[in-house]
């Protein structure tokens, strides 16, 4: 454990420092951000009513599009002068959501990607390889950082170029692997192609996340490199990575309770549902300055456990791994994929709203993604090679603006299936159940 | 001058181009000339029909992406080198053809359209049990 007084804080001391936590922090947004106090006076409540950590349930939530109106800084409460970094992750408008850090936010941010770690057994012996991007995505950097904080030797791989990945993890002796667990796949994949046996590397952890997956591709992973698979979650809006991880008894993820309090909540009514119940799971990060995050729907379904305490001792409850999204957001190679931004792309390009269809399949061990395109009289041209430019075009703007490389299927009018009132606008054919 | 030829979007899918030219026949119209640009995803097939309006119609009112093209029909004479002198002629004219294809001929009485077939033995074996004539190489090159 690396914070054993945090991790294994007894439950009754962290209920009181989550109360007082959360009385802070609704101070301050109520104070700094005109969009929180409007909403909580809304609601008639006021910081000195917030005084336990059950009084969380009187606040209003907030969601995804909050992030949007105030885009970019409205939801910041700090002076500019006190932000040290800026994160953002795609939006469902082509804005992305925009998040601050103070030099605490980091800090705190840092500390739970080390305890996300720590939670596989590294230690400041370790080489933990981070094959998550490094930008703007919260992925690279937030491990970077917690390996950091660990001691451990930090490899900045980013991702992609797998065969420098298998090379340089052979020779420096890597022990801890960070990235997507479709790319540990693809990792196996090539090294096996190389003649690389990955069983006689000295891995023994990975901290595998940032996409949906399952209990079957934990077991592949395990049969193909000398770990122990952990799932991490987090996402930019709470921070990033290493919000909740798995700990080596793999029975759910502890949630990093100081920092972030979990709710399950009924996504049609909004009622709080007791642990053990699916729902969606909304955070509030009790200690963020920058950006307050005060009951975050984050739109992920999954249960918080009540199977009794981790046998590993850490007191922070277990959600379940995800079970699945209450909006149509995909998840493709960890980016995040909204049909309305593939029609963004298609109206801008011709002006006209073309029927579309986004088909998302896993083939070997990464995630594809076809549109289907259908060609209307104003698209269509009577040459091959502006058929070809404009398939083109339409594959460089998704590309642009999501990130994603998709193959673009150009179809005669009328073959995309509709349903009555709304047409079918995604086929997601991985099977995650 | 101007001809003017009707081109129609395919996906490459089995049945397409049948359901197309089934259409065309019920309605019918006549096919004087014919031609397919296919790429692995789709094709653009390019006819030239007795009664465009019509065609147009029939197509449209099936649900099929349409447009018209004008194009010209050149006479070219018919002895070697015949269709490279008007080549040479338009690319010293500093023409570009975007794409050309051979009218439908007559070899006696009956029409010959030319096929390619990723397995051709199979397609021959197909054709002779359906009672099909297929040309002798021989006949092709001296039509």
């Amino acid at each position: 454990m690396f914070n054993p007084q945090a991790e294994a804080m007894p439950v009754g001391e962290l209920r009181k420092l989550q109360g007082r936590r959360l009385h802070d922090l609704a101070k301050r947004a109520y104070d700094h951000v005109p969009s929180y106090r409007a909403r909580m006076q809304e609601k008639g409540v006021r910081p000195e009513d917030v005084r336990h950590i059950e009084d969380v349930a009187k606040l209003p939530f907030i969601t995804k599009t909050d992030f949007r109106d105030q885009y970019p800084f409205g939801m910041f409460a700090v002076p500019h002068q006190e932000i040290i970094r800026i994160h953002a992750s795609s939006g469902t408008t082509g804005k992305p959501t925009v998040v601050g850090y103070t030099r605490n936010d980091i800090d705190n941010w840092a500390e739970c990607a080390a305890r996300s770690l720590a939670c596989g057994g590294a230690t400041a012996a370790d080489t933990v390889q981070i094959a998550y991007g490094y930008g703007l995505f919260t992925g690279g950097l937030g491990m970077h950082y917690g390996a950091e904080r660990l001691g451990a030797a930090a490899l900045p791989m980013s991702s992609g170029n797998t065969e420098k990945q298998i090379m340089l993890m052979k020779d420096f002796g890597v022990t801890v692997l960070c990235c997507t667990p479709s790319y540990a796949l693809q990792i196996a994949e090539v090294a096996a192609q190389m003649g690389v046996d990955l069983m006689k590397l000295p891995l023994k952890s990975g901290n595998f996340g940032a996409e949906p997956w399952t209990e079957a591709m934990r077991k592949r992973i395990e049969e193909l490199l000398p770990l122990k698979a952990l799932d991490i979650y987090g996402m930019s809006e709470l921070a990033g990575p290493g919000v909740a991880n798995e700990c080596l008894e793999q029975n759910g993820l502890h949630v990093f309770e100081d920092h972030f309090y979990p709710e399950i909540i009924d996504p049609a009514t909004g009622e709080p549902l007791p642990d053990g119940q699916k729902g969606e799971l909304v955070f509030t990060c009790l200690t963020k300055e920058a950006v307050p995050l005060i009951r975050y729907r984050t739109r992920d379904i999954t249960m918080i456990l009540d199977d009794g305490p981790c046998a590993c001792g850490r007191t922070g409850r277990r959600i379940r791994r995800l079970m699945g999204r209450t909006d149509d957001m995909l998840i493709i190679r960890g980016v995040n994929v909204f049909p309305s931004q593939v029609e963004d792309v298609l109206v801008r390009i011709e002006g006209v709203h073309p029927q579309y269809l986004i088909i998302v399949d896993r083939q070997g061990n990464l995630d594809t993604m076809e549109i289907k395109v259908e060609v209307t009289d104003s698209l269509f041209s009577d040459e091959v090679r502006k058929l070809e430019a404009l398939r083109d075009k339409i594959h460089h703007q998704i590309k642009a603006m999501l990130n994603v490389n998709a193959k673009i299927t150009l179809v005669e009018p009328k073959t995309i299936e509709r349903t009555l009132g709304k047409a079918k606008r995604v086929q997601d054919l991985r099977k995650l159940t | 001058m101007k001809v003017r030829q009707i081109s129609i979007f395919l996906e490459n899918r089995s049945g397409r181009l049948a359901s197309v030219l089934k259409e065309v026949g019920r309605a019918g119209v006549n096919i004087r000339a014919l031609s397919l640009a296919d790429t692995s995803d789709f094709g653009i097939l390019r006819l030239i029909v007795d009664n465009v309006d019509k065609c147009m119609k029939v197509l449209k009112d099936s649900g099929h992406t349409v447009s018209v093209t004008e194009v010209l029909a050149v006479e070219v004479p018919d002895h070697p080198g015949g269709l490279a002198g008007i080549l040479d002629a338009l690319s010293e004219a500093g023409l570009n053809v975007e794409y050309m294809y051979a009218f439908v001929c007559r070899a006696t009485e009956k029409a010959v359209v030319v096929f390619r077939f990723e397995d051709v033995n199979a397609a021959i074996a197909a054709l002779k049990k359906s009672g099909i004539s297929i040309l002798p190489a021989e006949v092709v090159y001296s039509l």
